[in-house]
């Protein structure tokens, strides 16, 4: 047998059914849902008097338009979003599939729900109405975001109609230095390969120093593959997986255990196996980063300086200068000279325990900078109710941060937690997109400690000189 | 589902590179629970200001754009969120064909759901179209998915790659589902021979 790769490996174990022009019916194992990219689906189910094929694979949560603030059982939505989180209540009873409202301590961002709740496991395929679910390949499932059509169809038929991706490897060497992380990782990897780099390929992470990375940290790295063009972000499941799962509620118990877990070592990629596009950083160079554009590929060391838009070629030039205009930023002036508004910690990029863990180790008995707005938004009620046990959210509290419920909150400004227009973020969230926290906002992405290291100051700051 | 078969129309030009699902439909217009209605809020951070008015300079504003077809832009085209409010709104708006040199896999797949053809052609070839699409209502592009090409308003033709489940589909407006619902039975027999080796599942 040629030698695979984990994408193979797990592709060739879900096509239901493949055509002779290499179309196949892949089967899904784990289907997310959350308000945004689903009414439409469900409606399209009513429409044709069709019902969810496995509902007992289907996962809802609500989150994007959920407000974060402590008052919100007495409201606080608006009536669109209301109505949009009142459909899915809807939905998730008509249908009979797994829900968590709003009103559960377990509601919280999909991706950050899937995997607390043991939903998400090696070897098996999940699919959300979101371009995050890259987040699950952390666990060496092949995961990836997909339309409202796709969601209607994998609602009705539990399968996908694709085609296979490229194989690439993405691997980063040797070991990080401190201060650097899992989200400096997945930037400097987009800020190399660029936004469209991983176009058409399901990229695996590997090498050591992705293997020296926890559960919460790869699930960094991969979320972020989709700001590099790729369909999936995938990394073979190892001991440290098997811990993270065991005793989750949905993860197997006993026998079915022991079977599940000799099934999951096989899950790798054989020596020999192709890929078609090889990338590979050194942990070593890789810095503490922040983002300067509006594009996650405007990747740079917190030690560099504003780029001059000609220094780019091509169709970039323009896009550069508009993103010089648009962050009202001037070519040469130092990163570290930037002033900002607002941090926000939080978004299913970091908003797990250990994100929260290394914001609060930089907070601890310091306090933000006057007249900065701060936030940090847990992934989900768990998370939220361990760091209030481990004592971070009394170390945010007295730091003068304000301590959210859990949803996506200002990462994508669906929610009241916006940017105003002009106002400058320090952002622990993947987008960095025109009007992304707001219309007229401007984000720079960064790692949760870089965004504490941020709040301190009131500038983009190199969290090496706090630790 | 709408058909594609051919298409005669004026084209916007979008010179930018990574146009991101943001820009086609900010977030604020996600919270409809239909799919119809979202053309007025095509790209609308950039075709209105603070106060609602058009911003003229904006290329969907243009007179002789306002009826425009198909739009030419830069690469990795759709770019970002899964959101397929963003091909509602680009259908919505009377767009039906997308042509640029790259785009992102979602937004891709998304077009073809929503009856757009997404056209991917070499650079040059969408520096000429782009030019071609500046001169406005004096050029009309002439897209043919059977014989997959294009041919500019000075006649130069170009051909295209498709799927060809893909085009089937788009030419004859098929519904996905029912489709695979004809394969009951090999996802039936799949179900059956997975729950015997991954149990857990
Ligand atoms: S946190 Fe942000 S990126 Fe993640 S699912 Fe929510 S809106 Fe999307």
């Amino acid at each position: 047998m040629s030698p695979k790769t984990l994408y193979d490996k797990i592709w060739d174990a879900h096509v239901a059914h493949e055509a002779e022009d290499g179309t196949c019916l892949l089967y899904i194992d784990r289907h997310l849902v959350h308000e945004v990219t689903s009414p439409q689906a469900f409606e399209g189910l009513r429409l044709a008097g069709r019902k969810v094929h496995a509902p007992d694979k289907t996962i809802a949560v609500p989150d994007h338009n959920v407000p974060t603030t402590l008052d919100r059982a007495n409201g606080g939505m608006n009536e669109e979003s209301r109505i949009q989180v009142a459909a899915l209540d809807t939905n998730a009873k008509d249908f009979g599939i797994h829900y968590y409202p709003v009103s559960d301590v377990r509601q919280g961002i999909v991706h950050i729900v899937g995997p607390e709740q043991g939903w998400t496991l090696p070897g098996m395929t999940v699919v959300c109405g979101d371009s995050h679910t890259a987040t699950h390949g952390a666990f060496g499932a092949l995961a990836h975001g997909i339309g409202t059509s796709e969601v209607e169809h994998v609602l009705a038929t539990q399968t996908l109609i694709q085609k296979k991706s490229k194989n690439m490897k993405v691997e980063i060497t040797g070991k990080l230095r401190p201060g650097v992380t899992a989200k400096d990782i997945t930037l400097s990897v987009i800020g190399a390969t660029g936004t469209a780099g991983g176009n058409g390929h399901v990229i695996e992470y590997c090498g050591e120093a992705i293997r020296d990375l926890s559960m919460e940290g790869r699930m960094t790295v991969c979320n972020m593959a989709i700001e590099g063009g790729a369909r999936a972000g995938i990394i073979a499941p190892d001991d440290k997986t098997f811990e993270y799962c065991k005793g989750r509620p949905h993860a197997p118990k006993g026998a079915q255990w022991e079977a599940a877990v000799a099934y999951w070592k096989t899950l790798f990629t054989d020596d020999g196996a192709h890929f078609d596009k090889i990338v590979t950083l050194r942990g070593e160079d890789i810095a503490p980063v922040v983002t300067w554009g509006t594009s996650p590929e405007d990747v740079l060391p917190i030690t560099a300086t504003v780029p001059a838009a000609d220094s780019f070629t091509g169709g970039k030039v323009g896009a550069a200068q508009r993103s010089l205009d648009y962050m009202a930023l001037t070519p040469g002036t130092k990163l570290t000279d930037i002033t900002i508004d607002t941090v926000f910690i939080g978004s299913c990029t970091n908003g797990r325990i250990e994100d929260l863990r290394a914001a609060a180790a930089i907070l601890k008995g310091k306090k933000k900078k006057d007249g900065l707005r701060a936030m940090v938004v847990p992934g989900s009620g768990l998370v939220r109710a361990q760091a209030e046990e481990e004592g971070l959210a009394q170390i945010f509290i007295d730091a003068g941060f304000e301590w959210r419920l859990a949803g996506c909150s200002m990462c994508l400004a669906m929610n009241p937690d916006q940017l105003a227009p002009g106002e400058r973020c320090a952002a622990t969230s993947n987008r960095n997109f025109e009007g992304r926290q707001g219309r007229g906002g401007r984000t720079h992405l960064m790692s949760p400690a870089m965004a504490a290291a941020a709040a301190i100051t009131g500038k983009l700051t190199d969290v090496r000189e706090m630790m | 589902m709408q058909k594609f078969t051919k298409l005669s129309g004026i084209a916007a030009p979008m010179p930018l590179v990574n146009i991101d699902t943001d820009m086609i439909i900010p977030k604020q217009f996600l919270k409809t629970i239909k799919r119809s209605g979202l053309g007025v809020n095509l790209f609308d951070e950039m075709r209105y200001d603070d106060d609602r008015n058009e911003i003229p300079d904006f290329v969907l504003n243009q007179p002789q754009y306002r009826d425009a077809q198909i739009l030419v832009a830069g690469e990795n085209f759709g770019c970002g969120s899964s959101r397929e409010h963003a091909p509602w709104a680009i259908a919505d708006f009377g767009i039906t064909c997308v042509i640029a040199p790259s785009y992102a896999d979602i937004f891709y797949n998304n077009c073809f759901k929503n009856g757009i053809l997404p056209i991917t052609l070499p650079q040059e070839q969408v520096d000429v179209l782009m030019k071609d699409a500046e001169k406005g209502s004096n050029a009309r592009i002439e897209v043919d998915l059977e014989a997959q090409t294009i041919t500019s308003s000075d006649g130069d033709v170009f051909h295209f790659e498709v799927d060809s489940f893909k085009k089937h589909c788009l030419m004859n407006g098929l519904d996905d589902i029912g489709l695979t619902l004809e394969k009951a039975d090999a996802i039936a027999g799949f179900e059956t021979r997975a729950s015997a080796a991954r149990p857990w599942v």
